[in-house]
């Protein structure tokens, strides 16, 4: 008991209260804008490039157009650009510069609080997207199934592994250039993910590799859900999420303690 | 817990106290009480070990060996429970900048779990005390100096501690600034609050302790109140002569009869005595010509030199 | 430490010298600076063309069946892939290293305290840039080549028509970057209803007139859709007469000399006031 009493007050609320308080304060067009990222690649790929590609096979072998095929991919990609931004990347800079982190922990709170109430931020700004987001493909008719509002919570599910994941890297960060290496990882995960295009024009060792990356779960889930397919497979891709999570946010947990309480 | 006996133990007590970093000792098997309501002054050049000795009292720095109880708590097993009793400053402010004043203290507050209805009033309150009214509304980056370190100290009061840590609390200000910190120090110290202060700086520590350890590489070297420290390491008074920086060390066997003690530096040469001017006479008598000279009274920086044999900001 | 004051001037600067060369002593530092982040900038030139290409070329390519502009979908888009990340590089380096100039790192004011002008200043910023853009498309380029992309001998035209099309862009952004004072939130508006919106509707990943009429003006404003232009028609041919080549290649001089020139003003009066 004395370790969990070392690690949580149950107070984790109050570092969501201050983060509330802060986006309160934030620029409104700032955090929009992030809504408009997958809107213009649905418009663009959808619009632009869906009459060169035509039809495409979507899950349960049923043909959809091509807009139909990204739209739901778009989406997990957005849940994991807004929770990465604010675990990586707002993380870091209170972690090594604002010193945040290291106030919080010389009050009752204790590295869980901390971990769990910022991982918590960047769940609502990804269910802000996911929302408006889904909004969008709605109107633009891309959704055939109720199944499709599920891709609300599993939108949080995905922010919810790649915060815990994210925030879990960024505390063994130490420079800006490293920061700068997140993106040279995210943009392949984007590219190769089955967002785009489906996997199987890649050689077997290939695809392996990217079913192993965890957006092609979320991408995978995604997609399922807005054609209403549920599956084996849609169980195994929401596991792959919550052991992701865990995993992510009892690392991140220990490295706070190893940073702070040591 | 009993709040009577409470009252009556050391609030800190160290014992055998032992912090290292690899092959490192930063705090070298130490023993202090801090009595309630007092005081209580570390004081030490840059890395004797003070900051250290704060963290652990904190519970966010783990002890190597010996044992320390704050409130009757070990800060290691305990620490939230602990650190709600501690107020603590840190060395560097680390305000939050994307929050006013104002909402620094309310949610500094909130990390304790402390209610709204408690924490409204409470924080205005605290504004006051660091004559931050008009500045609620500011964002951090907008305050001065002084007025930043004047909030990190009114946040660290949001929990009414029991003990108040300060970290080198006047580093880096004006000498105006520092002065109202010390005015808001003494208040606390007249409400009864526990103080525990690390400075460097001598005369910090004689306005504000009333009673010190002087660390040096991780060991205390003497305790005391500053005034007994003065007495027992340091005659009343101190004449300082400078003759040109390669000058000094040729003058020292000629000016040896003249004090009780003698210390050279590499700018001047101290002659300790309980009468300055006496000496000074004694140094003109023989027609040495100094380049500067000046007689002042003994303070903490003598006991300091006297003890470890170095000045104490290098 | 009197000696230092005292002791008579070994060397005199030769302020005609710097007159002629203040421009290169900048760009030289600037250079210098990108050291340290040999790492990443190396992992993002290296990285850029291989992913884009397996990921757009090959991938995407896979499911585009019909030829696009005349020939395969890896060669249409490659030379557009090489000019869209060129110009996306320019406006990374167009927006915070420009506000840190002034505001964190202050590079700039320690500059302008030396005999260098601020015109200097900015010449040699943006010919560090440029070089460092020239740099990232030619691996583009030899990478593109591996993949059998750039199958022209004129190919290699795509290199200088990016780094000029990367400057075109990075120019005005730097000028407007000088002017700003706060925490730079603009460059996420900058970045994703600027930047973005360029790469997408821009004609990269199909041909602009895909697009419906009332989008097409976004390619017309873009650098990377004249970059592209020029460098489909070196890289396999796609026809642009004489008039078309001139229009596009005068409009990202324009924007060039424009942005350097508001520039060159914006410097002076952020750094002599």
């Amino acid at each position: 008991m004395s370790t969990l009493q070392a690690l949580y007050s149950r107070n984790a609320t109050a570092v969501l209260e201050r983060g509330f308080k802060v986006i309160r304060q934030a620029n409104w067009g700032v955090i929009a804008s992030g809504f408009f990222e997958p809107v213009f690649y649905l418009l663009a790929m959808g619009i632009g490039l869906g009459p060169l590609v035509g039809d495409v096979t979507g899950p349960g072998e049923r043909p959809i157009s091509y807009a139909a095929y990204i739209a739901p991919a778009l989406l997990a990609t957005s849940a994991m650009n807004g929770a990465i931004y604010d675990s990586v990347n707002n993380v870091f800079f209170k972690l090594r510069y604002a010193k945040l982190y290291e106030a919080m922990l010389s009050t009752s709170l204790g590295p869980l609080d901390v971990a769990l109430g910022e991982i918590g931020m960047a769940l609502f700004r990804g269910l802000l997207y996911a929302m408006g987001f889904l909004g969008v493909i709605g109107i633009m008719g891309l959704a055939t199934s109720w199944w499709a509002l599920a891709m609300i919570p599993v939108a949080l599910l995905i922010a919810l592994g790649f915060a815990a994941l994210g925030f879990a890297v960024t505390s063994y960060m130490k420079t800006f250039q490293q920061l700068d290496m997140v993106p040279l990882v995210m943009l392949p995960m984007f590219l190769f993910s089955a967002t785009l295009y489906p996997i199987d024009v890649y050689p077997t060792a290939i695809q392996w590799g990217i079913m192993a990356l965890p957006l092609w779960h979320g991408v995978e889930l995604m997609r399922q859900l807005s054609q209403g397919v549920i599956t084996g497979r849609t169980l195994a891709h929401t596991s792959y999420f919550v052991a992701m999570s865990v995993l992510g946010i009892a690392i991140a947990t220990r490295r706070l303690t190893k940073l702070f309480l040591r | 817990m009993v709040a009577a006996n409470v009252a009556q133990v050391p609030v800190i007590q160290a014992r055998s106290l032992t912090k290292k970093y690899g092959d490192f000792t930063a705090v070298d098997a130490i023993d202090f009480d801090v009595e309630p309501g007092e005081s209580f002054g570390l004081l030490g050049p840059n890395g004797a070990g003070k900051s250290t000795t704060m963290r652990m009292i904190g519970g966010t720095s783990l002890r190597t060996s010996g044992t320390l109880t704050v409130a009757g708590l070990d800060p290691e097993q305990h620490g939230p429970q602990v650190r709600a009793q501690l107020g603590v400053v840190p060395q560097t402010d680390n305000l939050d900048e994307e929050l006013n004043a104002r909402d620094n203290l309310y949610i500094y507050g909130r990390y304790f779990g402390l209610p709204a209805s408690y924490l409204k009033p409470r924080v205005e309150e605290l504004l006051e005390f660091a004559q931050l009214t008009e500045k609620a509304k500011s964002k951090v980056n907008a305050l001065s100096g002084g007025m930043k370190r004047r909030l990190t100290i009114a946040r660290g009061l949001v929990n009414e501690p029991r003990v108040l840590l300060l970290d080198e609390p006047t580093t880096g200000l004006d000498p105006q600034a520092r002065h109202i910190l010390w005015d808001r120090l003494f208040r606390l110290k007249e409400d009864g609050v526990t103080l525990v202060v690390t400075t460097h700086f001598m005369d910090e520590a004689e306005q504000l302790c009333d009673r010190l350890v002087v660390m040096d590489a991780g060991r205390i070297v003497a305790e005391g109140s500053p005034a007994s420290l003065i007495r027992q390491y340091a005659s009343r008074e101190v004449c300082e002569v400078r003759f040109g920086s390669d000058r000094n060390e040729a003058m020292v066997h000629q000016l040896a009869g003249l004090a009780e003690r003698l210390e050279l530096l590499p700018d001047r040469v101290l002659l300790y005595a309980d009468n300055g001017e006496d000496v000074l006479e004694g140094i003109n008598h023989l027609g040495l010509n100094p380049l500067t000279s000046l007689v002042r009274r003994s303070s903490l920086e003598d006991v300091f030199l006297r003890l470890t044999g170095r000045s104490l900001v290098d | 430490m009197t000696d230092l004051a005292t002791r008579p001037s070994r060397v005199t600067p030769d302020a005609a010298r710097v007159n002629r060369w203040g421009w290169w002593y900048f760009a030289e530092y600037q250079i210098k600076g990108f050291r340290a982040f040999a790492g990443t900038i190396v992992a993002t030139a290296l990285g850029n063309p291989v992913l884009y290409l397996a990921a757009m070329g090959i991938g995407l390519g896979g499911m585009i069946t019909q030829q696009v502009g005349g020939v395969d979908y890896l060669i249409f888009v490659a030379p557009a892939l090489l000019v869209s990340t060129v110009v996306t590089t320019a406006s990374g380096l167009g927006m915070w290293p420009i506000m840190s100039g002034f505001k964190w790192e202050k590079y700039y004011f320690s500059a302008g305290a030396t005999p260098l002008t601020p015109g200097q200043i900015v010449d040699g910023q943006t010919v560090a840039v440029g070089a460092r853009l020239l740099a990232q498309g030619l691996v583009f380029w030899l990478v593109g080549l591996a993949f059998g992309a750039f199958p022209d001998a004129w190919s290699w035209l795509v290199v200088p028509i990016a780094t000029l099309a990367g400057l075109a862009f990075f120019a005005p952004l730097m000028a407007y970057s000088a002017t700003l004072e706060d925490e730079g939130l603009q460059f996420n508006i900058v970045g994703r209803f600027i930047v973005m919106p360029m790469f997408l509707f821009a004609g990269t990943f199909f041909p602009l007139e895909s697009m419906p009429s009332y989008l097409r003006w976004i390619g017309w404003i873009s650098p990377i859709w004249h970059g592209t232009e020029l460098s489909r028609a070196v890289s396999f041919g796609q026809d642009l007469s004489i008039a078309r080549i001139g229009l596009h290649s005068g409009f990202l001089v324009t924007l060039l000399v424009g942005g350097l020139a508001l520039s060159h003003r914006n410097f002076a009066k952020r750094l002599i006031s």
